[in-house]
Formats: C-alpha cells, sequence, structure tokens
C-alpha cells in the first residue's frame, strides 16, 4: 500500500507545482527555464567535490577496509552492546550512501529483516543521512571553505543515531 | 590557542579524506586488494562522472519546479505549515527569509522521502543561508545547523528501507519506521546540543584571548 502511495507522490507533487503556477498566472515555461539553468550552473560547481569524495569511498569500499576498522571497533562495539555485524553499517552510513544501501540489503538478506541484526541495522541506515556527501556538496555549492565545527556536529549526531538504533531496537523491537 | 583549535577544525575535512585513501590504500595492502584498489580509482572517476550526470538532470528539474513554486506562492504556502518547525531550529534565523522557505523547502521533501528533490532544495537553501552569512567563504553557525539538519534525515515514512524488508519477507516492513523518527529526533537534538555547546566554548575562548 505505501510502495504504491510513494509511487503517486512525485508526479503528485509536480502535478500541483504545475497546476498552481497556472492558477497563478505564471508564465510557468519561461520560469522552468530560469531555473533549471540555474540548477546547471550550481551543479557544474559541485562536480569537483563529488569526484574527490567518490573517488576516496570507491577506494574504501575496494579495499577491505571496513572489515579491518570493524576488527579495530570491536572492543568499542562490545562496550555499547552492538553486534559485530552492525559496525560495518555505523561506518559506512555516513560515507556512502549507496554503499549503506547494499549493505542492508546484503544484511537483511543473510540475517532476515527480523533480526536483531536486520531491525538494528535498519533503523542506522534510516535514521542518518550520507554526512560527507552533503557536507562537500552542500558546502562545495557556495564556496564555502572553512567549515568551523560542522564535521564534528554532524559526525556526533551519527554517532548518537548509531548507538540509539542499537538502544531503542532492544528497548521498542 | 582558539586559534588553533578553529584552524583544526576547518581543516578536518581534508584529514578525513586523506583518512579514507590512507586508510584504504593500507587496508588493501594487509587484505591483498592491491588489483581491487588500482581499478577502484578508475572506476571512482567513472561513477563520481555518472552520478553527476544523473544529478544534473536533477538540478535541472528541480531549480525550474522550484521556481514556478516560488512564483506562484506555492513556496510560501509549505514554509508557513512548517515554520513553527523551522524556527524551532534556526531560531535565531528570521522566519520570513527567504533562506528559511528554502529550509522548509528541503524539510518538506526530507520528511515525504523525495531524496531526490531534497538534495537540490538543500544546496538551494544553503546558497541562501550563505548569502546572509558576513564571511562567504566560512560556515555561519546557521549553516551548520542546515548539515547537521540534513544528516539526521528526519523522514516521516522511510519507504526505501521498508522496500528492502518486505522484498527480504519482513510481512510488516514499516514496523522500524517508528524507531527510525525516534532515532533521528534524538540524534538531531544530540548534533544541535553539541553545536550549541561548541559555539558557546569557541566565543567564550573569543572573549578571554
Amino acid at each position: 500500500m505505501i510502495d504504491t502511495l510513494s509511487a503517486y507522490l512525485l508526479p503528485a507533487i509536480i502535478m500541483l507545482f504545475i497546476l498552481s503556477g497556472i492558477f497563478k498566472n505564471v508564465n510557468i515555461f519561461d520560469e522552468f527555464i530560469k531555473g533549471a539553468e540555474e540548477g546547471l550552473k550550481t551543479q557544474l560547481k559541485i562536480v569537483p567535490s563529488i569526484v574527490a569524495l567518490v573517488l576516496a569511498v570507491e577506494m574504501f569500499e575496494a579495499s577491505g577496509a571496513l572489515d579491518v576498522i570493524t576488527w579495530g571497533l570491536q572492543p568499542l562495539a562490545n562496550a555499547i552492546n552492538m553486534p559485530a555485524e552492525v559496525v560495518p553499517m555505523m561506518i559506512l552510513r555516513p560515507i556512502s550512501g549507496g554503499g549503506a544501501i547494499a549493505l542492508l540489503n546484503k544484511t537483511l538478506q543473510t540475517y532476515g529483516p527480523i533480526s536483531k541484526i536486520g531491525l538494528m541495522s535498519s533503523v542506522m541506515c534510516g535514521s542518518s543521512e550520507t554526512t560527507f556527501y552533503t557536507i562537500a556538496v552542500y558546502y562545495g555549492a557556495c564556496g564555502v571553505k572553512k567549515t568551523r565545527h560542522t564535521v564534528i556536529a554532524a559526525l556526533a549526531a551519527d554517532a548518537a543515531a548509531a548507538i540509539l538504533s542499537v538502544i531503542i531496537v532492544n528497548l521498542l523491537l | 590557542m582558539n586559534k588553533y583549535v578553529t584552524k583544526g577544525a576547518n581543516i578536518l575535512i581534508n584529514y578525513i579524506w586523506a583518512a579514507l585513501i590512507v586508510i584504504s590504500v593500507i587496508s588493501a595492502l594487509f587484505t591483498g586488494r592491491i588489483s581491487e584498489i588500482t581499478s577502484a580509482v578508475y572506476k571512482g572517476g567513472d561513477s563520481a562522472i555518472q552520478l553527476c550526470i544523473s544529478m544534473t538532470a536533477i538540478m535541472a528539474v528541480w531549480g525550474g519546479l522550484m521556481r514556478i513554486a516560488e512564483k506562484s506562492g506555492l513556496t510560501n504556502i509549505i514554509s508557513k505549515i512548517l515554520s513553527p518547525l523551522v524556527g524551532l531550529v534556526f531560531h535565531k534565523l528570521d522566519r520570513k527569509s527567504e533562506a528559511a522557505k528554502a529550509i522548509s523547502m528541503n524539510v518538506a521533501a526530507n520528511m515525504l522521502g523525495l531524496g531526490n528533490a531534497a538534495t537540490p532544495l538543500g544546496i538551494d537553501a544553503m546558497k541562501r543561508l550563505n548569502a546572509l552569512n558576513s564571511k562567504s567563504n566560512e560556515a555561519d553557525n546557521n549553516m551548520i545547523t542546515f548539515v547537521v539538519l540534513n544528516t539526521a534525515s528526519i523522514q516521516l515514512v522511510p519507504t526505501t528501507i521498508a522496500a528492502l524488508r518486505s522484498k527480504y519477507g519482513a510481512e510488516n516492513p514499516m514496523d522500524i519506521a517508528v524507531a527510525i523518527i525516534i532515532t533521528s529526533i534524538i540524534s538531531l537534538i544530540v548534533g544541535l546540543v553539541i553545536n550549541k555547546l561548541i559555539i558557546i566554548i569557541t566565543s567564550r575562548k573569543r572573549e578571554t584571548h
């Protein structure tokens, strides 16, 4: 049911935008072109940041670094009662959006969606975003060089989300 | 002292980028995946450009749609609905500013789970926040708050996750929705509190020096 609803959501929203423009006598085609041009200019500005980030992420995913870091973080994970199988999601989530989804796919396939590991991975994957991508793209688009404490604050939120996923699944599900 | 603290935080993104690459190369040595990582360098460039191409279309489409929504007043309506929420997080930002309206559009897209739309709308909001910023190459407090808000991913219906769960036989794939919202909101609060604490600490140091 939800799947069908969300399939209708985007076309419905686009129709709402267009109809509201027609209703208010907006020169919609002209305005669309102007806005699209603006969007293209912005896109050009963020290409370098995306190349830099994706290069590092591809190398990270190909290298097996995820296994190495997971192994290194084992004692810390044990201390907060986080199953070892969930640790890779905690590391990958802020780095790679596509990687996190692929990892969730594999985790659900291996452990099943209603296992603790499956539930924790699902909540962790859904409750935060790809932090580094967000920072690179948003700041890249405005030419911000000095990020101040952005990374610290955003990673604090990510760490909180990872730890809370474990606690909340234990409490609620 | 504070100068060094601030400088260290500014270049943290350099360290993280470097760490990703250095850790990858060292891990590849240990796991024997040198040839994999070599091909990843080329594949990385390829997939970055592919991502950019699909993003280019999305940026153009939403750039155009947003412009129509602005002209028709739809943006104003949405921002009025979300204004209390946005005001709660950005209490120093004028609720009627263009930046606040753009933030509302991004929050709306995130809530509805329209990830593709959320990025261009978020970039738009960030540019408008930067227009209010006195030092355009340095993130101000509102901009940092906005990054935290976006990385916390406040989403009403986690469609992607639910779709995956149902693919592997979850009878009620949306069972995680409440847990995800609670986790998102608390982690957002943690991020905002840390943000605020750092602002208080660094401004105190600035006063004493």
